[in-house]
């Protein structure tokens, strides 16, 4: 089991397999979030379904509506378990925190350092432990 | 976080429950974000107004139950749906009273429902330094790059809680250091390229969002007369493709001239790279059916409209494609009301306010392409509508409307 330090900006616990993103997603017009599935056409992981994933990317991307995207899919049920970023994002976090008040939906969302970013393996089973300042990822030896 | 007397007032409930509930999501979002302190903002602009299910409703309506009332002037951006033309929408019909009823739950905060993407254009132009809190991925990029205000990238619900506190966390853009630029971004001259006007603009924003990554470019090279059109083109681009909420544009943007380069390494952004970015965002084959043409993404200006006007004075369109343009009500009751514009309704033009075209389906035909010259549109349109879109100039636009195939 390899063990990844993380900074905790929605905090909580998740477990499920890593979704590493070629390229940064606009959850809102990048997913639709009925299904969970990527549906912008212009992104290289197109179709790829995000829900109950760990979905890893290093920064976010566009769009403001973002935030109600991650809330609209958490309502659905169809919303990744976390998000691991390497670059903060305010959209995301007020996105984490509403989920939470409004649903009691947990997603939390984290930050790896950028020099640990090449650790991080699609596919892997990955646990997000992020509720206190003794935060981590756990990897699940494939 | 420290909190002020004013923040504890707020989270106390010295200004009702509402404003009480919106200050303890802010004190948690500020933590999540890693500020130490709050400021005060001069207005806001809500993007949660875009219906996007129940959750944009149980959200509002928790802070009109509690009789939330906004503290600083507060525009509402576009909504899901065009409600004046209910006619139009292409959409399920129970968007109309979804987004009619989100829409008032705004309004009964204090919220003015100017429903635009763009309300710097005529409506709300905050000064140099000016704190506020707008949402909107394209009008937070305006603010912050040619207007010099400062706002973050401001999300849905944070928007709300801003305006009904009229404080944020002092995070990301307002502070002083987080604005200087992190990368050098030299770019070709329009002359250099192969692109009409339009398309070099939106392009160069395109390509300046990938490459920056989350950083804030200083771009050399644009020229210096680019209006606020052509800005807006880039701004939205940028804010596409990547995270993009603030560029300088050396003799342009109001804070360039302030910046220090010196020690940043110039990086070049060639036209190959921007002819390939257009070539991406024009997927279409010569000849390929036409069904519509889509403007006025963000939303239309005067200026626009007249240059769209004169562009279309005497030509006739092939009458099975439609032509849209998005803007707001106030731009299209000038636009509706003026001799100028003539030419927009003997062409057929259909003005759609409140919303964009991008997000809410108008489109009469359900085959066929959709061409467009905005960037924004050809970016998103393509996964929100499942329509093949491309990225054309104006002129080409049209002539692919007056063949009613897509024109080389």
């Amino acid at each position: 089991m390899k063990r990844l330090p993380i900074q905790p900006v929605v905090r909580g616990r998740a477990t499920g397999p890593l979704a590493l993103l070629q390229q940064p997603l606009s959850l809102w017009g990048g997913l639709d979030i009925e299904s969970g599935v990527i549906v912008d056409a212009n992104h290289r992981d197109r179709g790829l379904s995000l829900k109950g994933r760990v979905v890893a990317m290093r920064e976010a991307r566009g769009s403001s509506s973002s935030s109600s995207a991650l809330v609209e899919a958490a309502r659905n049920g169809v919303a990744p378990a976390a998000i691991i970023l390497s670059r903060l994002d305010p959209i995301l976090a007020i996105g984490g925190l509403v989920a939470l008040e409004l649903y009691g939906r947990v997603i939390p969302i984290a930050l790896v350092a950028e020099a640990d970013w090449s650790d991080l393996a699609n596919g892997t089973l990955v646990q997000v432990i992020a509720d206190s300042d003794d935060a981590y990822l756990d990897f699940q030896e494939p | 976080m420290e909190l002020s007397d004013l923040d504890q007032a707020l989270l106390g409930g010295d200004f009702g429950r509402a404003a009480s509930k919106a200050m303890s999501l802010l004190v948690r979002y500020g933590e999540a974000v890693g500020a130490s302190e709050f400021i005060s903002i001069t207005s806001a602009h809500i993007d949660g107004c875009l219906y996007h299910g129940p959750s944009s409703i149980d959200f509002a309506e928790a802070f009109s139950q509690l009789g939330g009332r906004i503290l600083v002037p507060t525009t509402l951006n576009v909504a899901a749906v065009d409600v004046v033309h209910p006619g139009w929408n292409r959409g399920p019909p129970e968007v109309i009273e979804a987004q009619l009823h989100l829409t008032a739950l705004y309004e009964s905060l204090g919220c003015l429902a100017t429903l635009t993407c763009a309300p710097y254009q005529r409506m709300i132009r905050p000064r140099l330094g000016e704190h506020v809190a707008w949402a909107e991925s394209n009008a937070i990029v305006f603010a912050n790059s040619v207007l010099g205000a400062r706002t973050d990238r401001y999300g849905d619900f944070t928007d709300l809680c801003a305006a009904l506190t009229g404080r944020v966390p002092l995070s990301g853009l307002h502070r002083e250091e987080e604005r200087r630029p992190q990368l050098v971004l030299r770019v070709p001259a329009w002359a250099d390229t192969t692109l009409s006007t339009e398309v070099y603009f939106g392009c160069v924003g395109y390509v300046v969002g990938e490459r920056s990554r989350g950083r804030v470019p200083y771009i050399l090279g644009l020229p210096e007369d680019a209006t606020e059109d052509s800005l807006k083109a880039v701004g939205s681009a940028a804010a596409s493709s990547g995270s993009l909420a603030l560029f300088h544009a050396a003799g342009i943007t109001p804070e360039a001239g302030a910046c220090d380069v010196s020690g940043i390494a110039v990086e070049t952004i060639t036209s190959d790279e921007l002819s390939g970015a257009a070539g991406r965002l024009c997927p279409l084959e010569v000849g390929e059916p036409l069904a519509a043409v889509c403007l006025g993404t963000p939303h239309f200006s005067i200026a626009e409209f007249g240059a769209l006007a004169h562009a279309l004075d005497g030509r006739r369109k092939d009458p099975a494609v439609e032509i849209y343009v998005s803007t707001s009500r106030e731009i299209e009751a000038a636009v509706s009301q003026s001799f100028q514009f003539a030419p927009l309704r003997s062409y057929d033009v259909k003005i759609v306010v409140d919303t964009c075209t991008y997000l809410a389906p108008v489109v009469r035909q359900l085959e066929g392409a959709i061409v467009t010259n905005s960037v924004k549109f050809a970016h998103y349109g393509p996964g929100n509508l499942r329509r093949r879109v491309g990225l054309m100039s104006l002129e080409r636009c049209l002539r692919s409307a007056d063949l009613g195939r897509v024109a080389p």
